[in-house]
């Protein structure tokens, strides 16, 4: 047996206690004091993590084209990328959420090739994912959490609750928390409970850590914690991935960054050469021409102003989400709301569409020069107001109902006196927008959950356009859908726009927002920074200003 | 066949030679089959009863007494079915109805005796408050947002109670002819011509099955309109004649014994009213909306509480209904009345077909779901057979029933 080392850092790197451990644990660490690689010359440490040629294909769609990824032993490697860039899909592939098999190309963890079948395999060889949507239950203590599934247990296969505690206590000392361990996860913040979430990593002798979005939720003091704490785990050799949306972090931060764009890598920065500006031009630097068919305004008066709308978190009502938005949009207009996921965006569209998020909501809502009550949906609809959802299955859909159904169920008074629809001219409605809309489907009785997430999206926007609305706002209108099918949805919008409708289109696909929107509001943690109209917006500008900060 | 063809000999739609459409017609009758395995196995179920209880030549099940009777026990069950249906489909559970038909039979009861209401009053007073306890237990459902299991777990708890409070530890009994019409009637009390047929029973009938032909005319006519695919013609006729003679030789039965059960006149009357409220109105349509996704249901400007309220309503004043029936029947109102009836009603629903998620379901699926259980009770106990194996025998059923669905779906794919 392997004499147990003595750790120099503020807590052993191992922390199961003593036994028969795998005898491969720990070796590899590098000595925490050359942790910065570069005071003994260049950095010529091997990779720990290559990842060569990954392919991932979902039906119709490439997720991820011939991406590499080469992560040095012990350095902080930061994933940048829009939405949609194949981040999230790269990190499944490695952690084994898509098994062996499921993608091409090869995958090399500590000089040997790996295939995992699943996230256990992956656990096993150290290396561990953080999702941004914590997975921790809520209701179980602190050392219940970090030892889930991996508990500590005595000589009769019974939990040892003494150790389990004590075990958790030093994990916590290890991430910086002095909390007790068995007070339940539901009575401490979203920072301190991310910072469990390490612990429980730390538990499972962690070598590679990955974090996606770890400060998305978090406000600043927990985030500049949590920053420090990851520095403090590269002190002691543990070797950590990062996807951030926040530049300012990952400068801070990242030894490399390697930058994502439609499922292919862009290149890898390295050290001094990480700028934003850099990241930023990699993050967006496409071909514009021909994806967005031609857009001629023709604007009349102010159809929609919203005044000084403000929406608090539904449970913490102390938490502001949307901050003073103040935005207007006119007849013919195409609007478009840019900002990344967590901005606000579709809190404030969801806010202002009956009330469906958030608490303590004030502002006023203006529609032709008059105030109008939007307290509930039927209001807003009857207001001439339609939302169409950025989650289509879950919020915009009955996928157990046929596309007829779900086409008219926003608006049946239309189509039925004294409380009775009449069937066949809801038959004719739904063919007539299988025909305009150019819904794939062999007749209109076909449950919407059997169609292709284009033809979704035109039976959401059909249901929106037989409501006979004067302002449209379409919450990621073509997430989720291929180029040609987009193509036609942008075609769509525009035809609406034509007829005189307001539209407001909420997106994080910059280019989409300058190829077909008259004017663009930018949205930063609930404030509107900025409003460009389209021919001055470039990606560039836009996504500084989307990533634009409260002054700390 | 928009795209060119190279079989040059391939005729038009309509004229296939015969192996071609006698292929279609096959497939559609098997795709018909399995959509329709419920009825299949209310097919299975009478003709397996009516095979086990034949004595002496002679079908004990297929009597035309025991027909009625079928109608007339299972009568309250499948009213409740109805209702039950409705608030499945929209992803909720009622488990008081049983109690609530005890409590609003002894307060039809009350009102009889203690406070000399005429029969027609009572009936209508019971009612509404069947109607003021579905908007109670509504109210916490809808507006307070406490599951519908919770609500009326409790409900069935306090209803059950409350009879007893009522009926103060006694029995009721011996109520009006006309109230006990309503469980015990047949047209043959007001018009009886003493023939071996009653003649109005067999008008109904003939009405009925000219409906039913006008209707599925109509229907493919329609469909035809609507350039919708029809199914062949040859499985059409079938599918009508089965329908006709099914009907007609149910017509007779009845003919030959009292005529027709005033419980069928109501359970007729409420299949129809329902069927039109699940298919044709507004807020059937919301039913299966808020079923089937309820947040998408919420942001199309459903008034899902509204819906939510009015369900637990209607199902209350169905419970009522059938409390009075049940009371009727027995002549009795008693505390053991109700016993149980949640549980047939539930199963009937889940036997014809709907989902415990929601959204899927329907009022002829509930009917034969109720019916299946009603021959198999009345079958059992043709064949003597005790009540213990009859419980056990109606669980085995509805978990296969579920199970069979649960497969046919996963081998649609869906």
């Amino acid at each position: 047996m392997r004499p147990r080392r003595i750790h120099p850092g503020p807590g052993p790197a191992r922390v199961r206690g003593p036994g028969p451990l795998d005898p491969a644990a720990g070796v590899h660490f590098p000595r925490p004091d050359d942790d910065d690689g570069e005071q003994d010359g260049p950095f010529v440490s091997t990779p720990i993590l290559e990842m060569r040629s990954i392919t991932k294909t979902f039906p119709g769609v490439v997720a991820l084209s011939d991406v590499s990824l080469s992560v040095a032993r012990g350095e902080i490697h930061a994933i940048c990328g829009e939405n949609g860039a194949g981040k999230s899909t790269l990190m499944k592939v490695l952690s084994g959420v898509y098994p062996h098999g499921s993608y091409s190309g090869e995958i090399r963890f500590e000089d040997h090739p790996v295939e995992f079948g699943n996230l256990r395999d992956s656990e096993a060889e150290g290396i561990v994912i953080i999702h941004q949507e914590l997975a921790l239950s809520p209701y179980l203590s602190i050392a219940e959490n970090i030892f889930l599934n991996n508990e500590v247990k005595g000589p009769l296969g019974l939990i040892d609750w003494h150790k389990t505690n004590d075990e958790a206590a030093k994990l916590l000392a290890r991430v910086g928390l002095r909390d007790n361990p068995t007070t339940r996860i539901m009575d401490i913040g979203v920072g301190k409970q991310q910072l469990v979430e390490i612990a429980k990593a730390l538990s499972k002798r962690v070598k590679l850590l990955i974090l996606d979005e770890p400060t998305a939720a978090l406000n600043d003091e927990d985030s500049d914690h949590l920053l420090d704490l990851i520095l403090h785990l590269k002190g002691q050799g543990i070797t950590s991935i990062i996807i951030s949306h926040k530049l300012n972090e990952i400068k801070k931060i990242a030894d490399s960054v390697t930058v994502l764009r439609d499922g292919k890598t862009i290149e890898t920065i390295t050290h001094d050469e990480v700028t934003e500006d850099r990241i930023i031009k990699d993050m967006v630097g496409r071909d514009l021409a021909h994806r967005y068919p031609d857009h001629e305004p023709h604007i009349g008066d102010e159809v929609l102003r919203v005044e000084n709308w403000t929406a608090h978190h539904p449970q913490d009502s102390s938490r502001v989400v949307v901050d003073d938005v103040s935005m207007n949009v006119r007849a013919g207009e195409i609007v478009g709301i840019a900002g990344l996921m967590g901005a606000g965006r579709t809190e404030f569209a969801m806010s202002l569409f009956g009330r469906s998020y958030g608490s303590r909501i004030s502002g006023k809502v203006f529609k032709n020069g008059r105030e109008i009550r939007t307290r509930t949906v039927a209001e807003a609809i009857g207001n001439g107001i339609a939302y169409a959802t950025e989650d289509r299955k879950y919020y915009g859909l009955n996928l157990i109902e046929s596309i007829k159904r779900n086409i008219s169920i926003a608006a049946l008074g239309k189509i039925s006196r004294f409380g009775l629809v009449n069937d066949g001219e809801d038959f004719q409605i739904a063919n007539e927008y299988r025909r305009s809309m150019n819904i794939k489907a062999p007749d209109v009785l076909v449950p919407t959950g059997k169609l292709s997430g284009g033809n979704q999206q035109k039976v959401v926007l059909s249901k929106w356009i037989n409501a006979s609305p004067d302002v449209l706002i379409l919450d990621e209108p073509t997430r989720g859908i291929d180029v040609g099918a987009k193509y036609e949805i942008y075609t769509i919008i525009n035809r609406l726009a034509a007829e005189g409708k307001a539209i407001v289109v909420i997106s994080s696909e910059m280019p989409e927002l300058i190829g077909i929107c008259d004017r663009i509001y930018t949205l930063s943690e609930g404030r509107i920074t900025g409003e460009l109209p389209a021919a001055d917006a470039t990606p560039e500008a836009l996504i500084k200003l989307m990533t634009m900060e409260k002054a700390r | 066949m928009s795209e060119p063809t190279t079989r040059t000999e391939e005729p038009e739609a309509g004229l296939a030679p015969p192996a071609n459409r006698f292929t279609a017609t096959l497939s559609h009758v098997v795709s018909d089959l399995g959509r329709n395995g419920i009825f299949i196995a209310l097919v299975a179920v009478i003709a397996l009863f009516s095979i086990l209880t034949i004595r002496g030549g002679d079908s004990i099940l297929l009597r035309p007494q025991n027909i009625s009777n079928l109608i007339v026990q299972n009568g309250y069950i499948l009213v409740l079915a109805i209702g039950m249906v409705l608030v499945i489909v929209a992803g909720h559970i009622d488990l008081s109805v049983g109690s609530v038909a005890a409590f609003i039979g002894a307060v039809s009861g009350v009102f009889i005796r203690d406070f000399g209401a005429p029969w027609w009053l009572a009936i209508l007073l019971s009612l509404v408050v069947g109607a003021i306890v579905g908007a109670w237990q509504g109210f916490w459902i809808a507006f307070v947002g406490i599951p519908a299991f919770i609500v009326t777990l409790a409900g069935m708890l306090i209803f059950r109670g409350l009879a007893l409070v009522v009926l103060g530890n006694a029995n009721i009994g011996s109520f009006p002819e006309e109230y006990r019409a309503i469980g015990n009637g047949f047209t043959t009390d007001w018009f009886d011509t003493g023939l071996p047929l009653d003649p109005l029973t067999l008008v109904i009938g003939g009405v009925a099955v000219i409906g039913i032909v006008v209707q599925t005319w109509r229907a493919r006519v329609a469909r035809l309109q609507y350039a919708q695919e029809v199914e062949p013609v040859a499985w059409f006729v079938a599918k009508l004649v089965f329908a006709v003679v099914g009907v007609g030789l149910f017509t007779f039965a009845l003919a030959s014994f009292k005529g027709i059960p005033v419980t069928l006149i109501i359970l007729a009357a409420l299949v129809l009213i329902y069927g039109i409220i699940q298919n044709r109105s507004v807020f059937g349509r919301h039913i299966y909306a808020i079923g089937g996704n309820r947040h998408a249901a919420e942001l199309s400007g459903i008034k899902t509480r509204q819906v939510d309220f009015w369900l637990f309503v209607n199902m209350g004043v169905l419970a009522a209904l059938a409390g009075l029936i049940f009371t009727a029947r027995l002549n009795l109102a008693g505390p053991k009345a109700g016993d149980g009836f949640e549980l047939e009603a539930i199963s009937a629903a889940f036997i014809g077909g709907a989902a415990v998620q929601g959204g899927v379901g329907t009022i002829g699926g509930a009917i034969i779901g109720g019916l299946i259980i009603g021959v198999l009770n009345n079958g059992m106990s043709i064949l003597g057979i005790g009540i213990e194996w009859q419980q056990a025998v109606k669980g085995f059923v509805l978990l296969l029933a579920v199970a069979f669905d649960v497969f046919n779906k996963r081998r649609s794919g869906r």
